[in-house]
Order: C-alpha cells, then sequence, then structure tokens
C-alpha cells in the first residue's frame, strides 16, 4: 500500500457520501469505504478504481454496532498508521418522523445512528488523529439540527446533538492541529428526500460533494451546502420561540 | 420500502406522456425490495429515459430508475471485458475508457443510453453490417427475475433468458449487471469517407459493393427530394483512426460540450422549409472526400451536440419511426422514401443502413436488409401516414424497431415479430404473476 493520505468514508453508500468519495479521489486522497452492506462498499470501491485510479477498499461498519467501532479504527491505524489523514462521516437515519413521534423503538434509532454513532465513531477516530497531531474529520449533520419542528424534531434533535458535540470536539482538537467540519446540507437530491413533499431546492449530491471536499480543503468550521442555507437558517434561528410554536413547519 | 415519487413522464420523443410511480433505489437491496413489493401495475427498469415511445413508461404502475445503480465493477485488460451495473450510460464508459484505448463496441447514436436500457433494446450502430447488435459483445449479465430470483445469463447458462432478455424491452427482470467486451482503439478519432448519392439506387449499389471495407457504414436522406432525387444523400463510412494518423496523443479525449435548448421550440420551427434548407446545405456541404480525420463525438453523436434536442420539435414531442426491410425489398423501401416524401412532412437527419445477419435473440429488431430511421414534429395525420408505412413494412416482411415506436398495435406487431410466442414462453417462467409491464408491453400485447 502506498502511503498516500487516506480517508474513512463512514456511511460510504450514502449518496452524499458516494460523490464525496469521487471528489476525495479526484484530490489524490486513498479511500476506506465502510458501511453496513459491504457489497455495495465493494462495488463503491471498485467503481472509484475503475473510473478514477484511485486506491479504494471496503470495510464493512454497522453504525449501530458501537461496541465494534474502536477495532475498525484499530485495524485501520494500524493497517495505514500515520497515513489516516481524516474521516468523513456520512451515515444517517432519517426515519419516519410521524412513527418516531409514538414509537421510541423508531426515536431510538434515529438518535441512536445520529448521534450516538457519530459519537462512538469519533471518539477513536479523535485519538488518532489528536496523537498524530493534523488531520481531518469532517461530519454530515443537517440544516434540521439548527431548530426543532413538529414535523421532525426526533431526527432534529440528533443532530442538534452532533452538531454540539462537534463544536466541542473542534475546541479540543483545535490545539492538536486537528481540524473538525461541520456540515449542514440542505434539501440533497438524495433517497431521504426522493418523492417527499415540502422539498426544495434540492441540490443535486455532486454539488453538495464538491462543497465539502472545498471546505475539508480550505479547513473551514461549519459550511452549510449550498451556501443558500446559511441566511435561511439564520433566519429560522432568529424567529421568537413564542412565535416560532405557533408556526407550522 | 424506499420512498416513490409520482411523476409525469416520457421517452425521449415526449410523447406519450403518463403518470407513473418512480422508484430510484440507490443499492442493490433497495431494487430487490422493490421487486418484491410486486408494486401494483407492475414495474419497468428505466434509464436515461432514451427510448422514444413508452417503452420506459408504464401507465398507472411503477418504473424503477437505474441511474443511481451505475457503478462499474470490473475490467480485465487482457480482454476489454467491461462488468458494469444497468445504470451506467455509454458516455460514463467512454469517458473512462477511450484514453486507455477502448471504445464501445457497438454504439447507437447517442451516448446517453445505459447499458441496461441497451440490452434490452438489443441496440444496433452504424457497424451493425460487420459486427452484429450489441448482443454479440456481451458476455454475461445478471438478472433480477420476480419468480427465479438472480439469473445468471449467458450463452452457456441460461441461454433462453440470455436471449430473451437480449431485446426483451426489460421484461424478463432487472438487469443488475453486464460483462461487455469492449473494442480496443489505437486513437480517438474516427478516419471518414464521405460520397454523395443521387438516389436510392445508388445508395444501395454502394452498400453492396463496399460496405465491408468499412467499420461504420450509413447513409443519410434527404426525405423531402422526389422524383429522380429520390433518396439522395450523403454515405459516411469509416474507421477507428490507426495511432499514425492521429496525432502526438492519438487518445486525448475531452468530451464534447453539449448546448442546452433552454425552451420549447415554436410549433412548426422543423418544417419543410427549415429541414429542406438544412438538407440542402448538408448535401452541399459534404463533398466527396477520403480520409477525413473527425471526432468520436461528432461522428457517433452527431445530435448529442445539443442537450434536449427533442425540444426542438416543440410542446407536442417528435416521434421516430425506424423500420427494417428485407434486402429483396428494395421496391417497398422506395414505396416508403416516396410515401414520406409526398407527405411533405420532414424527417430531419433520416437514416439508411444495410444490416447484417439477426442474431437468436427473438425480439430483435435487426434482419438482414435495409433500415430507415425518420423523426416527424407529432402533427394531425401523422399517425394515419405511420399506419400507411407500416404496411408496408409489414407486406415487404419487415418490422420496427421497439426501442422508438408508440404506436404499433398488437396485431400489426404479431406480423412483425413471429417469434414472439418464444418470448412470452420464457417471460411466463420467469415472471408468471406478470411483475413486469410496461405500457409498451401492453399496446402491442407482449404481456
Amino acid at each position: 500500500m502506498s502511503d498516500r493520505a487516506v480517508v474513512l468514508v463512514a456511511g460510504a453508500t450514502s449518496a452524499i457520501a458516494r460523490a464525496a468519495a469521487v471528489e476525495l479521489a479526484r484530490a489524490g486522497y486513498g479511500l476506506v469505504l465502510a458501511a453496513r452492506d459491504v457489497e455495495e462498499a465493494r462495488a463503491l470501491a471498485a467503481d472509484l478504481r475503475l473510473r478514477h485510479g484511485a486506491q479504494a477498499e471496503a470495510v464493512e461498519l454497522d453504525a449501530l454496532a458501537f461496541d465494534t467501532h474502536p477495532r475498525l479504527v484499530a485495524d485501520l491505524v494500524a493497517k495505514h498508521g500515520d497515513s489516516l489523514e481524516g474521516a468523513l462521516v456520512a451515515f444517517g437515519y432519517g426515519g419516519d418522523a410521524a412513527r418516531a413521534r409514538e414509537d421510541f423503538a423508531e426515536a431510538r434509532r434515529i438518535v441512536d445512528t445520529n448521534f450516538t454513532a457519530c459519537v462512538s465513531l469519533l471518539t477513536p477516530l479523535a485519538e488518532h488523529l489528536e496523537r498524530r497531531g493534523r488531520g481531518f474529520l469532517c461530519v454530515v449533520s443537517s440544516v434540521a439540527g439548527e431548530r426543532g419542528r413538529q414535523s421532525n424534531y426526533v431526527y432534529g434533535a440528533a443532530k442538534g446533538g452532533l452538531t454540539v458535540f462537534l463544536q466541542g470536539l473542534r475546541n479540543r482538537l483545535f490545539h492538536a492541529g486537528v481540524r473538525v467540519i461541520t456540515v449542514n446540507p440542505g434539501f440533497v437530491d438524495t433517497r431521504m428526500t426522493f418523492g417527499k413533499p415540502g422539498t426544495f431546492l434540492v441540490a443535486p449530491p455532486e454539488a453538495v460533494a464538491r462543497g465539502i471536499v472545498r471546505s475539508i480543503a480550505r479547513g473551514r468550521d461549519v459550511v452549510y451546502l449550498p451556501g443558500f442555507w446559511r441566511p435561511v437558517m439564520f433566519a429560522i434561528r432568529s424567529i421568537p420561540e413564542a412565535v416560532f410554536k405557533r408556526m407550522k413547519m | 420500502m424506499i420512498p416513490s415519487s409520482v411523476q409525469r413522464l416520457s421517452g425521449w420523443g415526449r410523447h406519450p406522456v403518463q403518470t407513473c410511480r418512480v422508484w430510484r433505489p440507490e443499492k442493490v437491496a433497495e431494487l430487490r425490495e422493490v421487486m418484491a413489493a410486486r408494486p401494483e401495475g407492475g414495474i419497468v427498469s428505466r434509464g436515461l429515459g432514451r427510448a422514444y415511445g413508452d417503452a420506459a413508461l408504464n401507465e398507472g404502475g411503477g418504473v424503477v430508475s437505474h441511474l443511481r445503480l451505475n457503478r462499474m465493477l470490473g475490467f480485465d485488460p487482457a480482454t476489454g471485458a467491461l462488468e458494469c451495473e444497468a445504470g451506467v450510460s455509454f458516455g460514463e464508459i467512454v469517458d473512462a475508457f477511450l484514453p486507455r484505448g477502448w471504445f464501445l463496441p457497438v454504439t447507437p447514436g447517442t451516448k446517453h443510453a445505459t447499458v441496461g436500457g441497451a440490452l434490452a433494446c438489443d441496440v444496433h450502430g452504424k457497424n451493425h453490417h460487420r459486427d452484429g447488435t450489441l448482443a454479440t459483445f456481451v458476455d454475461r449479465f445478471r438478472l433480477l427475475t420476480p419468480a427465479r430470483g438472480v439469473l445468471e445469463c449467458s450463452r452457456e447458462e441460461n441461454a433462453d433468458v440470455f436471449w430473451a432478455t437480449l431485446g426483451g424491452m426489460g421484461l424478463t427482470g432487472a438487469i443488475l449487471s453486464a460483462t461487455i467486451r469492449l473494442l480496443p482503439v489505437e486513437s480517438s478519432r474516427v478516419v471518414v469517407d464521405t460520397a454523395r448519392t443521387r438516389g436510392l439506387d445508388e445508395a444501395l449499389e454502394r452498400f453492396a459493393e463496399d460496405d465491408a471495407r468499412y467499420r461504420y457504414s450509413v447513409a443519410w436522406i434527404d426525405t423531402l427530394a422526389t422524383g429522380a432525387a429520390l433518396g439522395r444523400g450523403v454515405l459516411l463510412r469509416g474507421d477507428h483512426a490507426p495511432a499514425a494518423r492521429a496525432g502526438a496523443e492519438p487518445l486525448a479525449w475531452k468530451p464534447r460540450r453539449a448546448a442546452p435548448v433552454p425552451f420549447d421550440a415554436p410549433p412548426g420551427l422543423l418544417n419543410r422549409f427549415t429541414v429542406g434548407a438544412f438538407n440542402r446545405v448538408y448535401h452541399a456541404a459534404h463533398p466527396d472526400r477520403q480520409g477525413t480525420l473527425a471526432g468520436i463525438d461528432p461522428f457517433f453523436y452527431p445530435l448529442d451536440r445539443l442537450r434536449d434536442w427533442n425540444r426542438l420539435y416543440g410542446k407536442r414531442g417528435l416521434a421516430q419511426y425506424q423500420a427494417v426491410v428485407p434486402l429483396e425489398a428494395t421496391a417497398a423501401l422506395a414505396a416508403l422514401l416516396e410515401r414520406i416524401a409526398r407527405s411533405r412532412r420532414a424527417s430531419f437527419l433520416a437514416v439508411l443502413k444495410r444490416f447484417g445477419p439477426a442474431n437468436p435473440a427473438p425480439l430483435s429488431f435487426p434482419i438482414p436488409g435495409y433500415t430507415l430511421a425518420l423523426d416527424f414534429p407529432v402533427a394531425s395525420g401523422l399517425d394515419e401516414m405511420l399506419r400507411e408505412l407500416d404496411r408496408t413494412v409489414v407486406d415487404a416482411g419487415g418490422r420496427v424497431y421497439l426501442a422508438k415506436d408508440a404506436a404499433l398495435d398488437a396485431a400489426t406487431f404479431a406480423a412483425m415479430y413471429p417469434r414472439a410466442g418464444e418470448f412470452r414462453e420464457v417471460r411466463g417462467r420467469l415472471d408468471p404473476d406478470g411483475v413486469l409491464a410496461s405500457s409498451l408491453a401492453r399496446r402491442v400485447g407482449l404481456v
């Protein structure tokens, strides 16, 4: 294996992760594609090798099997050593918002996948990068995490928790020279939005992927993709709660 | 079950437009889930929607987009065998492999076709006279069927399914991946000989005389010319350029940027005057010339230069008509051209080609003979004329290409495709409950 910088893509089968992996390969990174459906990850790795001449391998990652995460990271560190430059954490679970209101099992799956699993995987990754003294952790959160809305507050709460966790992690790792990038995509043309009423200005995953890789290269802290979501979310955050609670969102 | 979206869809001809429920799996497991759910009204696979009519439509039923199932899975540089998923487009293959010295072994006139659609239509290209259809170069594929799970299909394994699926219009299953042998080329250029022909007879003579010398051979026909000039045109024939002829970087490849057509053209933009003027210019601009170098894009994909060129036909859309008549039926061919010229309906870029032998696929379109491809703006009276053309074609022992058709009825289809029964027999075993369905299949009586 060459000593080119390697990036772990966790949740590699998501449309955003797939497009981002292409951009990372073009930027010269070697890739480890991690997904629960490892057959899919293998197909994506083969595609990256064939089309882009990328160095790409597939590993199995079950986001909800928390106790497997330290081992996975340890294996990667054992294999790639200091070449392991960073990670793009892109797994998530939109879930069924209506069901999550009544069914705790669904709510828990949403929280566990979007929040707990990220904490679980980022913990050993942060340790590796802190020791190494450079690198990045780029994590896909969501604009939904910026304000709780009746239509998907369990998902929003999990992403909001993730965003706060990343703030703290960024603050801690800054002193070690490690960058933490929070990506807040708006509506992206993925499985989560396909055919869903009420979505608008849906961005192609390729555009979001370019934004992600640009933000890694430029060392940004928090990015909204596409960028117009930053003022939109500023406006939404600025609405007083006394007003917001009466709105139908 | 993954989410779906109810959409108004059409083929490339933008006519008819139908309401279908669309699923777009991003993983193979999701595709299997959709098929296992047996959606009401059935499902048919869809790629980039380049079939002209209703082949990838399923009114009141489901359509499964393969556009996110487009991974390249393996390539053997010793044989040129590429394994990829059905949603990979021909353009993607060219972009990835032309710089390495490989080209599509058979390509239709657009590179925005997908591998799955190309197999389902058993597409042909300008090299049919010597290489046959794409089927010639398909080693194997994996087919997800409603009743038999995933079948590995090749000439040796599940051979009946292999042949029924090639040209089977997506009605035997959903293609998961296919292995296609690419063609080694030395350059990204084509050497072209052009020759003007004064009439139909001359074109046919030239085909017979020297098609064998060319890998690619096709004639453009001026369908507005009448009388002695009936069938006048330009022969365009060529082969891949050897490295020595293609400059310092023979395999250099930069796909041409397509210009958009930003809005629907007003009705009647393409009329006999504008097309007639175009035809005169086109004819004049192609003098007899040997050994001109051309790029892959202008030679194989002239219309891809305009993205959404179908919008030039306005809101009502266009009707493609492609038929083949047997080699001996030259009188029928002349009758078709006469009928079209008399109608004064302008067909932009009509194409004539001599086909080589047919293959064993029961629904494959090409038979040894002459094929004529035309496109007309949808207008009143057009359907009547096309049905007249159908009768001429059937009487001559020919047939119409399903990938382009939007109008054939079941009786005419049965007369054109006498082996449809063999196809139905295979299909009956793979999908006894009719999970696979399309508007085309219902219209021509394939399901």
